[in-house]
């Protein structure tokens, strides 16, 4: 399989405001095709990340390339390739969203001929006919991410970024949206922010966790989502000597949690429940539980930022609760 | 240039789209023509005067100029205020900042928009004395250089307060600030009378007393530079300040 081409390309970009960095030695990479979510607790640095990406806000050191161009060195021609959706949709509320549409076009330089085009495209893409001639400020919240949506896509961007496209919808308007941004994914990259995981799981390909303005975490949800667990618990009505579980194959270490919970350490690649299921049977120790913890973002998530990261060396360790 | 002008055509729908410009222009046109029929009032009233003046249009051109220039230093931070500081509050500025378009775009754009209305409420201003032409023999360069430099004045007004606009994002601190800064460089003229360099100087810089000589009908380019200076200062100032704001 060969590698898709590099969309956008972030190094070492930061930001700082006085002595506080709002962001820090950030480094990101879209291939074509990707959905990557971005994902952190409020205040992580999530936004700011975006602006930079998206040329509101110039960084105090680092770079960002769209399609390899440099957004310091020629801010126009890398724009061209960016749509950019902030935290607030950039909607002009007396404004019908034809007529909004139609000036997003001229910004981007959609010549007249290809224009009523785009517009019906994106209008299509984001379902907005219905409401064409209607004043954006009369619309609601949905709607109106809807608009902000449309405008960021309308110029056929190569790199689409996503600040929050959820916020303030309701779960149908979110499935809505989830769906449109996996339908994007075929034709542009995405790159989307959020504080909610299920929404990230739901749409991203990958996912980079950001706290505190760095960026402590980064995997491809695939891996994430495929079941790797380290520990079984399990329960018994009767009494089970510990001793007795430790020589299970494959069980390296046995915590006591009380008289009848137990937690077993598993062996890298062992999967001993079989045998613990077969032990128990044999003891007449009456097993009423048994399951695999596993690992999951959300965990993941937890771990890295709840408290203070730094004390928190590993996320393989830090899951061992 | 088609992005200035696309940015301008969309301001320009916008302001119009708005009650308040419409209301700003009921309101000046309601008072300007209060002004004016008082003004021809007291014209008609007083042969002294007829003599004193050197007409009608130089008499009419005077005071309706003067009180409007008044009423549009009041009236246009409260258009300007919305151009950066509002759009900065609602969200809306970034789908320019973050679009193709150059700063220089974006400010050109939003002034020449401000410009469009300025026309719009000059030209409806420009009816009342024009009225006269009816019945009775006007001074018609007279007129239209009061109107010259009252429209130059007025995009004056536009190009400080899209600066002010730029500083905020809070729309009534724009409009504050807009005023307190037109005010000021209304106030130097009050300064300029004061004897020494310092008076000369204040004097120079004062925003109206170009006015005068366009109000009596005496068209001279260095005035005419001084708006036009001062508006491309604002304007430049306004890309600074955006761009300072990126980094």
């Amino acid at each position: 399989m060969t590698d898709p081409v590099v969309l956008l390309e972030a190094q070492g970009l930061s930001l700082q405001y006085g002595a506080r960095h709002a962001a820090h030695d950030v480094n990101l990479q879209l291939r074509q095709g990707e959905v990557l979510g971005l994902l952190g607790p409020n205040g992580a640095g999530k936004s700011t990340t975006l602006k930079m990406l998206a040329g509101l806000l110039a960084p105090t050191t680092g770079s960002v390339m769209i399609k390899g161009i440099g957004l310091a060195d020629a801010p126009t021609t890398a724009k061209r390739h960016l749509g950019y959706l902030p935290e607030l949709p950039p909607i002009y509320p007396e404004l019908t969203i034809i007529e909004y549409l139609q000036f997003c076009a001229q910004l981007h330089g959609i010549p007249g001929a290809a224009r009523k085009r785009a517009i019906d495209d994106a209008m299509t893409a984001c379902e907005l006919h219905d409401c064409a001639t209607r004043l954006i400020g009369n619309l609601s919240k949905g709607f109106q991410q809807r608009c902000g949506i449309a405008q960021a896509i309308i110029h056929r961007p190569a790199v689409v970024i996503l600040d929050e496209p959820t916020v303030g919808l309701d779960p149908i308007q979110i499935m809505a949206i989830r769906k449109l941004i996996r339908s994007l994914a075929s034709q542009h990259s995405v790159i989307l922010s959020s504080h909610i995981l299920p929404e990230i799981q739901a749409v991203c390909n990958r996912v980079v966790i950001m706290h505190r303005g760095r960026i402590v975490h980064s995997e491809h949800l695939d891996t994430a989502s495929r079941p790797a667990f380290a520990t079984l618990r399990v329960g018994f009505t009767g009494h089970a000597p510990p001793e007795k579980l430790a020589v299970i194959d494959g069980v390296t270490e046995v915590d006591v949690l009380d008289t009848h919970q137990f937690r077993l350490h598993i062996a890298a690649g062992q999967d001993p429940r079989p045998a613990v299921v077969h032990a128990a049977v044999l003891g007449g120790w009456g097993l009423i539980e048994l399951h695999a913890e596993l690992r999951t973002l959300e965990d993941t998530f937890v771990a890295l930022t709840a408290g203070d990261s730094t004390a928190l060396p590993t996320s393989a360790e830090s899951t061992r609760h | 240039m088609s992005v200035t002008l696309a940015i301008a055509r969309n301001e320009t729908r916008r302001i119009f789209a708005t009650p308040l410009a419409w209301t700003v222009l009921a309101i000046v046109q309601g008072i300007l023509g209060i002004v004016f029929l008082l003004l021809l009032l007291e014209y008609a009233q007083s042969p002294d005067r007829q003599e004193h003046y050197t007409g009608l249009a130089d008499y009419i051109g005077n005071g309706l100029y003067g009180f409007a220039t008044l009423l549009l230093l009041m009236v246009m931070p409260l258009l300007t205020m919305r151009v950066f500081a509002e759009e900065r509050r609602s969200g809306s500025l970034s789908l320019l900042l973050a679009s193709p378009a150059s700063l220089v775009d974006i400010v050109l754009g939003k002034f020449l928009g401000l410009a469009s209305f300025v026309l719009v409420t000059v030209a409806l201003i420009a009816a009342m004395p024009l009225m006269l032409l009816v019945g009775s023999d006007l001074d018609l360069g007279r007129i239209a250089a009061g109107l010259l430099g009252l429209l130059l004045l007025t995009l004056a007004f536009a190009a400080a307060g899209l600066f002010v606009s730029t500083l905020t994002r809070e729309p009534v601190l724009a409009a504050v600030g807009s005023f307190g800064l037109l005010l000021s460089f209304w106030l130097m003229q009050v300064l300029g009378t004061r004897p020494g360099i310092t008076g000369d100087v204040l004097g120079y810089l004062a925003l109206t007393s170009h006015f005068e000589n366009l109000r009596r009908g005496i068209f001279s380019s260095a005035d005419v530079a001084y708006y036009l200076l001062f508006t491309t200062l604002f304007l430049w100032l306004a890309v600074l300040r955006l761009d300072s704001e990126r980094g």
